[in-house]
């Protein structure tokens, strides 16, 4: 099995391994009271426990919580397809492309510019479906170019350096795009043409937005058609090459550069398929609209098991119900007031707990050779 | 690369050339030239529909003829015929003595990237792309055509680019000493204008006045008869001087033992006395802008122990910023919400020094297992949780919430003074006595057993653990030193400004404390401060103006290609510490020294190679 932390078997345990055990097991404890105090709540609203530290908690009716999971589901198929570009480069070149959050916001942004000229056509109203197609056809295109344009001007050059230096240059790449987006395109929030009825109102036999099954069901095809294509196709077959052992790869004929190039491309092309679905969802979209879902998606690639398709799509899946869900369920019978503003730091804390409890993922990683360290 | 080698990646020496005749005009290669001037053309127009040309035409640096925004449209060109005439070096290969050939080819190069604001000025008269681009605007057009008609933009600027570009091949051919004259001429005239808040407020403290008056025009920028004079003067002296500079400090470095601690001594004693005595002439802007660049120099220095030392990227640095900061607003100010002890700031500081470093150790300890990049992120998301926890409703009632602490008194020291943003001379010299202890501290951690650690454990961790260093124990040290030294900024800060809110606390400062010491050079305290000096001092930190202040809006859009451009070019930064730029050269270095006794072994000197005959 594959350690990324943890002592190293026979060493003696440190006072840091102390700590890291006590906070193991203090995060185990304060889910464990909060959802024990949550489901009491559920059975009996007046109980001690309950009130004990939250004399207003309320609880959740069942279609609430319904409704939760629900936008969960639908904003974890989103950091799923985002969190694919993070797992598949991290399982080719082994770093961490920081900026794959901003080519979403791209992604996002075209998307905005499209419909709204889409909109001032006119096409917008009198055919949304086809429309919608067009702008996820363009939001693919742009993200593809600029994540491929990324690899060649940012990454390309520094391949084989220490590990650190290609995650610096991302930081580098994430600031100047989100910036060249407020130079260019404004600082302020820019919003998406209004969407038909169907979208916005709750389904009459699902009792769902329409957004949200539309959302599921994009990102359901599309994870087939990525699935189809990395474990059927012969691209697919390099690609994994490569991520097993670039060196041997090469021998084999496989041109390395081409395929690396390939996986940019991939990546790119789901994280602007995710930037219109994030567009669909809130029709708001501002030049920091990728860092927060860059850093989930990340979380989610790691939750997964980095470097594994299908590992990363559930990774987004628990990220999304758990940050939805979360506040409400451990914090708020805890006696955490404004829960819902806590939101992102619950997610942090997934990451970092995820980092604690089991830094491989629920699947296991799929590295290249040298980096299983 | 010229055949200067950075210092320190060992004897080299330039290997011997051999130069060949000037190539003909027309054998350019002309795919890279065309490649080149496309990049150019791209990132022209990108600049010009950043709104930086329109934003900062306000700013004149040579009066009446050149501003700041047409200054930033002359870069490119100029950058693009200088590298397109870059011959790349090999070993036994010849060298083509610059000639007509590099000029012509810069010439072409820097048309077509002049060409990219001709193809814009077309297309800004013939279709209107407001809706997206919001500075698709008819001032552009105009800032384009000098005001004129649209075939008149583009025409002049294929000329301007043709001859930006040609200045730049231009460039190459050159003689060192003429080359040399040139570089100081326009270092002289260009920092002359970009000093100029400076050096005026300077001036009226030193009641100079007469000097700048005739230095500066009224509004702003050099009068274009000082700059002759000044491009003059500095040209003259340059080729007087003929590199002296430039052999003292090499002979600086080459000294040793106690003559070079003296020489260090006398350095920094003159420095120190000049920082000391500066501000007493200095006006508010200038003691403020000190007081700022300090600020980030003690920030930069504590981050420089954890990332430059130890090797462990943290991006959450600001989290220790924070923490410094409300941990001193609330012990000291009398507003705030749950607790108000009004502790004296000397006493207060202690406190904050052991909150800090006790939140360094909670953060630093789950992290301190984990791989390197996941670290990163992981430090990252603290740094955002504990702004969102600063922020949150939940612990509003101890600090504030959005609203924050506000009205905390000034850093009073012993009863004698007390130091408050109104008053920013007296901010910056506390600032410069934490910055002597920040580097003195510093300086003697990195030649300690524990320095040496960390630097082991930054080199090779498996390696350093085979050593017996308690890898994890020294890491978690430099999570606390790193802390520590945050928190002082922190407390400063918060004295300084007189207020804390959540918003001060952006991951972005983070970021930007994190260019300053790559730009700088990572693990080198000269680098540090010297990058400190030049970003925040001529850019400004993130929401701190600098001297061009005209820049405000693009300063972070600046700092990402920076941090990009250096990753790229010089990833030792600036002012490189000696060590670390070994390691980032090491692959190099060892393929150098193989070459070198390949060609050795060719020559028939069959013992160059220095692996020892078994």
């Amino acid at each position: 099995m594959i350690r990324t932390s943890g002592p190293r078997r026979g060493a003696p345990r440190t006072g840091v391994d102390w700590f890291l055990t006590f906070l193991r097991v203090a995060a185990l404890t304060v889910i464990a009271i909060g959802l024990l105090a949550f489901i009491w709540q559920e059975i009996d609203t007046d109980n001690p426990f309950a009130r004990w530290a939250n004399p207003d908690a309320t609880g959740l009716t069942g279609a609430q919580f319904r409704g939760l999971i629900i936008s969960g589901v639908a904003q974890g198929c989103m950091y799923g397809l985002i969190a694919l570009g993070y797992s598949m480069v991290y399982g080719v070149l082994g770093f961490i492309n920081f900026a794959h959050g901003e080519v979403f916001m791209v992604g996002a942004m075209t998307g905005m510019i499209t419909s709204n000229k889409l909109a001032d056509a006119g096409l917008w109203e009198s055919n949304f479906i086809g429309s919608l197609v067009f702008i996820v056809i363009v939001s693919m295109i742009v993200c593809t170019l600029v994540a491929v344009i990324m690899e060649r001007v940012a990454y390309r050059p520094l391949r084989g350096s220490p590990r650190l230096i290609p995650l610096i240059t991302s930081i580098g790449v994430s600031f100047f795009i989100q910036n060249a987006s407020i130079v260019l395109l404004g600082p302020a929030a820019k919003a998406y043409p209004d969407v038909p009825d169907w979208v916005k109102d709750k389904h009459t036999f699902l009792q769902i937005e329409g957004s949200r099954i539309l959302v599921v069901v994009v990102a359901a095809v599309s994870m087939g058609v990525l699935w189809y294509l990395v474990e059927h196709t012969k691209g697919g077959k390099a690609m994994r090459a490569v991520a097993e052992d670039a060196e041997i790869a090469a021998l084999m004929g496989i041109n390395v550069n081409r395929t690396i190039v390939k996986v940019f491309a991939v990546g790119g092309a789901m994280a602007g398929l995710a930037g219109i679905l994030w567009g669909i969802l809130f029709r708001s979209v501002i030049h920091t609209t990728g860092f927060l879902p860059g850093i989930k998606a990340f979380s989610a690639a790691v939750v997964g098991g980095i470097g594994h398709l299908g590992g990363a799509m559930a990774g987004g899946l628990s990220i999304g119900v758990a940050e939805s869900v979360g506040p409400l369920l451990i914090l708020e019978p805890l006696g955490v007031s404004g829960v819902s503003q806590l939101r992102d730091a619950v997610a942090f804390a997934v990451l970092i707990g995820v980092l604690l409890l089991r830094p491989a993922g629920i699947f296991g990683e799929r590295l290249p050779a040298e980096d299983r360290t | 690369m010229t055949a200067t080698l950075p210092p320190g990646t060992g004897a080299a020496g330039p290997a011997e050339t051999l130069l060949a005749p000037s190539r003909p005009v027309l054998a350019q290669d002309w795919r890279r030239l065309v490649r080149m001037g496309a990049v150019g053309a791209i990132a022209q127009i990108f600049i010009a529909l950043s709104n930086m040309p329109v934003r900062l035409d306000e700013r004149l640096v040579v009066k009446p003829i050149l501003s700041l925004g047409y200054l930033t449209l002359l870069i490119v060109p100029f950058a693009a015929g200088h590298r397109v005439g870059h011959q790349i070096k090999r070993e036994g290969m010849p060298v083509y003595t610059a000639g007509a050939h590099e000029v012509a080819g810069g010439a072409a190069c820097g048309a077509l990237a002049g060409g990219g604001l001709s193809l814009l000025a077309v297309l800004l008269a013939n279709f209107d792309l407001r809706e997206p681009l919001v500075n698709w605007s008819p001032m552009l057009a105009e800032l384009l055509a000098f005001g004129n008609a649209t075939w008149f933009a583009v025409v002049i600027w294929l000329l301007i680019g043709a001859a930006i570009g040609g200045a730049g091949g231009a460039l190459r051919v050159l003689g060192p000493r003429s080359r040399r004259a040139v570089v100081t001429m326009a270092l002289a005239v260009g920092g002359a204008a970009v000093l100029e808040p400076l050096v005026v407020d300077l001036a009226e403290g030193m009641r100079l006045e007469a000097l700048t008056d005739r230095l500066y025009a009224r509004r702003g920028g050099i009068n274009w008869t000082s700059a002759l004079g000044l491009a003059a003067a500095s040209g003259i002296l340059a080729v007087l001087g003929r590199g002296r500079v430039r052999q003292a400090r090499e002979h600086i470095a080459t000294l040793e033992g106690a003559k070079r601690a003296r020489t260090n001594g006398l350095l920094i004693l003159l420095t120190a006395a000049a920082l000391v005595i500066l501000p007493l002439f200095a006006g508010k802007l200038t003691n403020e802008l000190l007081a700022n660049v300090g600020l980030f120099v003690l920030l930069a220095l504590g981050l420089n122990v954890v990332v430059g030392l130890a090797g462990i990227l943290d991006l959450g640095y600001v989290a220790f910023f924070a923490v410094g900061s409300y941990s001193a607003a609330v012990l000291t100010a009398a507003t705030s919400p749950r607790i108000n002890p009004e502790m004296p700031w000397l006493v207060a500081l202690i406190v904050v020094v052991v909150i800090t470093g006790l939140v360094g150790l909670f953060i630093g300890a789950p992290v301190i297992r984990m791989r390197g990049d996941y670290l990163a992120i992981v430090t990252l998301g603290f740094g955002e949780i504990i702004r969102l926890i600063f922020l949150s409703d939940w612990l509003s009632g101890w600090f504030g919430g959005s609203q924050g602490i506000t009205k905390i008194p000034g850093a009073g020291i012993f009863g004698l003074t007390s130091v408050a943003g109104t008053d920013p001379r007296r901010v910056f010299y506390l600032v410069l006595a934490f910055c002597a202890i920040a580097i003195y501290v510093s300086w003697r951690l990195e030649r300690s057993r524990l320095g040496r650690a960390w630097m082991a454990v930054r080199e090779d961790e498996t390696v350093a653990e085979a050593m017996g260093i308690n890898t994890v124990n020294v890491k978690l040290l430099a999570f606390v030193v790193g802390a520590v030294l945050g928190s002082f900024s922190g407390a400063i800060f918060s004295a300084k400004v007189g207020s804390v809110f959540p918003n001060s606390f952006l991951i972005l400062v983070s970021i930007v404390i994190l260019v300053v010491v790559i730009f700088g050079g990572m693990g080198s305290i000269v680098g540090v401060i010297a990058g400190s000096a030049v970003l925040i001092g001529v850019l400004g930190g993130p929401k701190q103006p600098g001297l061009l202040a005209e820049f405000s809006e693009f300063k972070l859009l600046i700092y990402g290609a920076l941090l990009i451009w250096m990753m790229l070019a010089r990833p030792e930064g600036l002012i490189p510490s000696v060590r670390r730029s070994r390691e980032l050269h090491q692959q190099e270095m060892a393929q150098d020294a193989w070459l070198r006794g390949q060609v050795e072994d060719d020559d028939g000197n069959g013992g160059g190679r220095a692996a020892p005959a078994t």
